[in-house]
């Protein structure tokens, strides 16, 4: 063993350093937070749960293409739709199963009119799985509740796509 | 009726003594999770309670609730049994500690051989809980808890007498008052850092906390045990770290004695004096809990056969011959 190695070793120098390493780093800002009190910030791209958007009219944006339908690798997506009275079509159900999804984001990819979107929300945990099989009211009742954040994100990541 | 009344005044001083170990130890965990959290740039537990203070009255409550669970090939009584002896012992001992000249429950003349042998004795405790669990974990745990707490007591005892030397007697109060001109860590500073070492190992704190092992032993002697037993076998673990930190302030830090006798510092009282050094030590086990790795069994053992036992041996003939040929011994 070489003299500066015992030495080092006799007068616990590795460890008194690690030691006070350790006292400066305990009044260092924390670098976790607080999470049910403070939230970290999202990317306008999060793909979270799934809104259907209206127009400013009221209108629906679904145009009942199917194409979100078509693109979802897990199948989680249902649709029906008919004839309304103005002669547009128009969906009679839009069915999510959340449970199936994994929040790939190729709907809201695939939707040419972005009437299907992920937004920021990922805490809708529920205590029965019926509540995950979201609805057509559902999604248009998130969508009414996050269109201001959904459209400002859609803005933001616009130049993107 | 006589009896009586004394009976009582003793079980009056008994729980003024242990409600209050029993809450610094409530505590004194709070403290070592939210210390261990602040090194590693964490939060630690905040929620509970102002600062999180009262995060584990939380846990106490939740294993009160929790359901006891007896292995069915375990033996049940030593399996009950142990981690009430854990517990046991470890409240003991502060019967000897001295919070001042006079405020000690028992103030024998040989404080600190009872002191070392109660401490000793906790490791039945945990031998009993890992070969009653009648599991491979917690019986593997439990073998190296042995050997390790009787490799490190042989070098604590040695480094007791090192400050038994200087003293010249058992007598907690007389080996604090003994200390009343220059504190004993100066002039015996590698046996202090020797002894809170070795208080490390006998605690099973980081670096030496393999019969808890984690990644190779599940959770050692505790595996098997659920709800107020694993509580107690907790309770009892961190009163014995208390218990070291206390040992260790008496043996080197001064005891309840103020750090200067000036005006403003000797008008604190010797209890609170001896609590800011347990819990200045209680910190320091903290700190070293969030910095170190753990030890391999073969470096522990080495450690303590090899190093530290020949070191505080050579260090126990040093200090002799040092005070026989100054003519300090002290000779009652």
């Amino acid at each position: 063993m070489k003299l500066s190695r015992f030495l080092k070793t006799i007068f616990m120098i590795d460890f008194i350093s690690g030691l006070i390493i350790a006292i400066k780093e305990l009044f260092k800002p924390k670098k976790t937070i607080n999470y049910p009190f403070e939230k970290g910030k999202i990317s306008p791209r999060f793909r979270g749960e799934h809104a259907l958007r209206r127009y400013p009219n009221g209108e629906e944006r679904c145009i009942a293409c199917k194409l979100c339908e078509a693109v979802c690798p897990a199948q989680a997506i249902t649709i029906e739709s008919t004839e309304s009275s103005d002669g547009s079509r128009k969906t009679t159900r839009y069915d999510i199963d959340m449970m199936k999804c994994i929040y790939c984001g190729l709907c809201e990819e695939s939707c040419p009119v972005d009437a299907i979107v992920q937004g920021p929300n990922f805490e809708f945990s529920t205590e029965t799985r019926e509540e995950l099989y979201y609805t057509k009211e559902k999604l248009l009742d998130n969508g009414d509740r996050w269109e201001n954040v959904l459209a400002a994100n859609i803005k933001a990541d616009n130049p993107y796509r | 009726m006589e009896y009586f009344s004394i009976i009582f005044q003793e079980v009056y001083k008994i729980l003024f003594l242990l409600i209050p170990v029993l809450v610094s130890v409530a505590m004194i965990v709070w403290l070592d999770r939210r210390v261990w959290a602040f090194v590693q740039k964490r939060q630690g537990p905040n929620v509970v309670g102002p600062f999180g203070l009262l995060q584990s009255l939380a846990d106490a409550l939740k294993y009160i609730f929790k359901e006891l669970i007896i292995p069915a090939s375990s033996n049940k009584v030593i399996f009950i049994l142990a981690p009430i002896i854990t517990m046991t012992l470890a409240l003991i001992a502060w019967a000897v500690i001295p919070f001042s000249e006079t405020q000690v429950i028992a103030n024998i003349n040989v404080g600190i051989l009872y002191l070392f042998a109660v401490s000793s004795l906790g490791v039945y405790g945990i031998i009993m809980g890992g070969w009653a669990s009648n599991s491979k974990y917690p019986f593997l745990g439990a073998i190296r808890s042995a050997a390790q707490m009787v490799s490190y007591e042989v070098s604590i005892g040695i480094i007791i007498i090192n400050v038994l030397l200087c003293v010249g007697s058992l007598n907690l109060n007389e080996i604090v008052l003994a200390q009343k001109n220059l504190w004993f860590v100066i002039p015996l500073f590698p046996m202090f850092v020797i002894f809170f070492i070795s208080a490390l190992a006998e605690t099973n704190r980081p670096p030496f906390d393999l019969p808890e092992a984690e990644a190779e032993l599940v959770a050692g002697y505790q595996t098997e045990y659920s709800g107020m037993m694993y509580a107690m076998f907790w309770l009892g673990e961190y009163a014995n770290i208390l218990l070291m930190c206390a040992m260790g302030s008496i043996l080197f830090l001064g005891g309840w004695l103020s750090p200067i006798d000036l005006f403003p510092f000797n008008l604190v009282p010797g209890a609170l004096w001896l609590i800011f050094k347990i819990l200045f030590l209680f910190i320091l086990f903290a700190l070293v809990k969030a910095i170190v790795p753990r030890y391999r069994y073969d470096q522990l053992m080495r450690l303590g056969w090899k190093i530290f036992l020949p070191f505080s041996l050579i260090w126990v003939v040093l200090t002799a011959s040092y005070l026989f040929y100054f003519n300090l011994l002290p000779v009652n």
